[in-house]
């Protein structure tokens, strides 16, 4: 039990300023996010439009820069290396990215997108690199004649298979999935998401899970985190989150959701009133402007994150909502 | 049953694309009447999205055409039209007076450099040639039916000014500002956020009873279908596979595609006991097959646990399998 995490993130925040000689206000995509994540698990990111589920994952990848924290890679805090460095690290953990009709270029043959990373660390011979790319095609079960082929002669759920088999090919331990099948149709969901886990145990793969859909999240990850306006809400074992919600939000969220059981027409809990501006989020709790259960003290501090059961905790200062 | 308010059959829309006619929509058959919500589902290519622009006469100009069939409207006047036949001039007598249209995306169906009450009093005076005063009069009564709160005020602003939220009600009280009988509401609450969502469907739900509307919605999400509509069209490769009452439909799916589509929608709190068992997802096997090369038979039964070598021989007719319920599957009664 005090084996060390293999993904540690300590107060990370985030804070993008306006372009130089604009006016604009300073965007807080994250304040002050704390989580660990154990080697070979998985981890849900969940919310809605800038909640700052995205800035996690690129800020936990160094794919942009946090504004503070700490983020410690297998011991190692990559919010400090220099270039040389970042890239040795940078073999270990890969993206995988949500659209899979933007992230694959039109000009590269599936063979040089798989290769290329292998190219820039300097792996292996070109006879080598084959190999790998053509075991990484396997392993997500696509043909191997794919490699000489382009992205366009593919659908939708194969080139994400290719997104998959490229963040593979450089034996990652640590993936971070950005919204993997939110592109896709349902009935090409399920398939891919079925072998992301299968590679995530096979593999024993550490993993961050990003999306907006927390239907999806569930079948794969075994701990969920619930975030708005860039803070956590509520972080809990996969299970217990949905069997006991305990956020108002993350009932909200769950009861917004529309059941595909017409017989469950159930009883929604509408929020009223949109996401505020993360430029100018609410003083305390940031939710309280939606929540049915503010009081005058949500307005006063920012509510800590209080553990309600082993390995599920919350942000919210009452006590007994129901 | 009153006469509906739209009657399509027999509808056949094609492409021309590398000089030949593909066909994305075939044998497409569907009637709304007044106060009806009709889902019509399916995946990216199915044609229910070509459907509803084959209604509205928005398919791209060279390229698609009506090739068949009768799109039938019963107009405010009580005059009934056939869509399919009628000139684009006349039809946009038809467009934003007699039918309604909101789309997935809000900023691109609102014009940046105008007010929002200019756009929505814009119909209003093309169309029931009203004066500018009286116009915007009526915008700022819409933007009050649609739940936007202050709306002499928001009237005055520009759509950037709104929420993804806020622009999505714009473009229903724009939808709305003639006062349609029939409304085609394509995929409205797909770019929007879960709790946006909900918000949009009460919404659209509270108007639908007010007024009285037939409305077509268009949608990939079950969960949806489930929550707003009565009846449920199911697509797929441009046919219909299955229609009926959404209650029937989802309970008792007598198409092999409807089954597998139910089976793989993600239910919340479902996933963690397959997980615990180490059961993979329910999954549709294969992938949707391209257009251009339709097979002769039916177009689901490569992906189909169903199929048998009948299945391959001609595309099946609609079964009706119940007074009210229909399938595109040759062995509905075994399912």
């Amino acid at each position: 039990m005090t084996q060390q995490p293999y993904l540690s993130v300590k107060n990370l925040s985030k804070h993008f300023k306006p372009a130089a000689f604009s006016r604009g206000p300073v965007v807080k995509a994250l304040q002050d996010i704390s989580f660990d994540i154990p080697r070979g698990q998985v981890v849900g990111l969940v919310g809605e439009s800038g909640s700052g589920k995205t800035t996690i994952g690129r800020s936990v990848l160094r794919l942009i820069e946090p504004t503070s924290g700490e983020v410690k890679l297998d011991g190692v805090d990559i919010t400090t290396l220099s270039g040389d460095q970042l890239r040795q690290q940078r073999r270990k953990m890969q993206y995988i990215f949500q659209d899979p009709f933007a992230s694959l270029s039109p000009r590269m043959t599936i063979g040089q997108v798989l290769t290329e990373g292998l190219d820039i660390q300097g792996i292996g011979t070109r006879a080598e690199r084959r190999a790998r790319a053509e075991k990484a095609l396997a392993a997500v079960e696509l043909p191997v004649d794919a490699f000489d082929r382009y992205a366009h002669e593919f659908s939708g759920g194969q080139r994400q298979r290719v997104g998959i088999a490229r963040a593979l090919t450089l034996d990652p331990e640590f993936i971070v999935a950005d919204e993997p099948v939110s592109a896709l149709d349902v009935s090409i969901q399920a398939q891919v998401i079925n072998l992301l886990r299968d590679l995530q145990v096979r593999l024993g793969l550490t993993m961050l899970f990003i999306s907006h859909d927390l239907a999806v999240v569930e079948y794969i990850c075994d701990t969920v985190i619930v975030l708005y306006l860039g803070r956590i809400m509520e972080i809990a074992p996969a299970a217990d989150l949905y069997a006991r919600p305990s956020h108002p939000y993350t009932r909200a969220l769950l009861s917004a959701i529309p059941s595909p059981d017409p017989a469950v027409r159930q009883q929604r809990q509408i929020l009223t009133g949109d996401i505020p501006s993360p430029a100018n989020p609410p003083s305390g709790c940031v939710f309280r402007t939606r929540c049915r259960f503010a009081t005058e003290a949500c307005a006063a501090g920012v509510p800590a994150l209080r553990e309600v059961a082993p390995g599920h905790a919350r942000a919210c200062i009452l006590d007994d909502i129901l | 049953m009153d006469a509906p308010i739209l009657d399509i059959s027999g509808l056949r829309t094609v492409f021309r694309i590398g000089g030949a006619d593909i066909a994305a929509v075939q044998d497409m058959e569907l009637t709304i009447a007044a106060g009806e919500t009709v889902a019509l589902v399916g995946e990216s290519g199915s044609g229910k999205s070509v459907t509803s622009l084959s209604v509205m006469g928005l398919l791209p100009k060279r390229v698609g055409r009506i090739a068949e069939g009768r799109v039938m409207l019963s107009r405010k006047s009580g005059e009934v039209v056939d869509l399919a036949a009628m000139p684009d001039e006349r039809l946009r007598e038809v467009r934003g007076n007699d039918i309604g249209m909101v789309f997935q995306e809000p900023m691109t169906s609102l014009n940046p450099v105008y007010t929002v009450g200019e756009q929505i009093a814009e119909p209003i005076r093309i169309h029931l040639g009203k004066s500018h005063r009286e116009a915007a009069a009526d915008a700022v009564r819409l933007l009050a039916d649609v739940g936007i709160p202050d709306p002499e005020r928001r009237a005055q602003q520009y759509p950037h000014e709104l929420s993804g939220g806020m622009r999505q009600r714009v473009t229903i009280a724009m939808a709305l500002a003639c006062d349609p009988k029939m409304l085609i509401a394509d995929e409205p609450t797909t770019a929007l956020d879960v709790t946006i969502q909900a918000q949009i469907l009460d919404l659209l739900q509270k108007l639908q009873r007010e007024r009285g509307m037939g409305i077509l919605f268009v949608t990939h999400n079950l969960g949806v279908v489930a929550e707003i509509a009565d009846r449920v069209v199911v697509m797929y490769a441009g046919r219909i596979v299955e229609s009926g009452p959404v209650a029937e439909v989802f309970a008792h799916p007598r198409h092999p595609y409807t089954k597998g589509l139910l089976r793989s929608v993600p239910r919340l709190g479902q996933a963690v006991e397959l997980k615990r068992s180490g059961t993979p997802l329910p999954t549709i096997a294969g992938n949707v097959p391209s257009l251009r090369n339709l097979p002769p038979g039916c177009a689901f039964a490569n992906r189909c646990e169903y199929a048998i070598e009948a299945c391959n021989a001609a595309v099946p007719p609609l079964f009706a399998a119940t007074p009210t319920q229909k399938s595109r599957c040759i062995r509905w009664q075994e399912l």
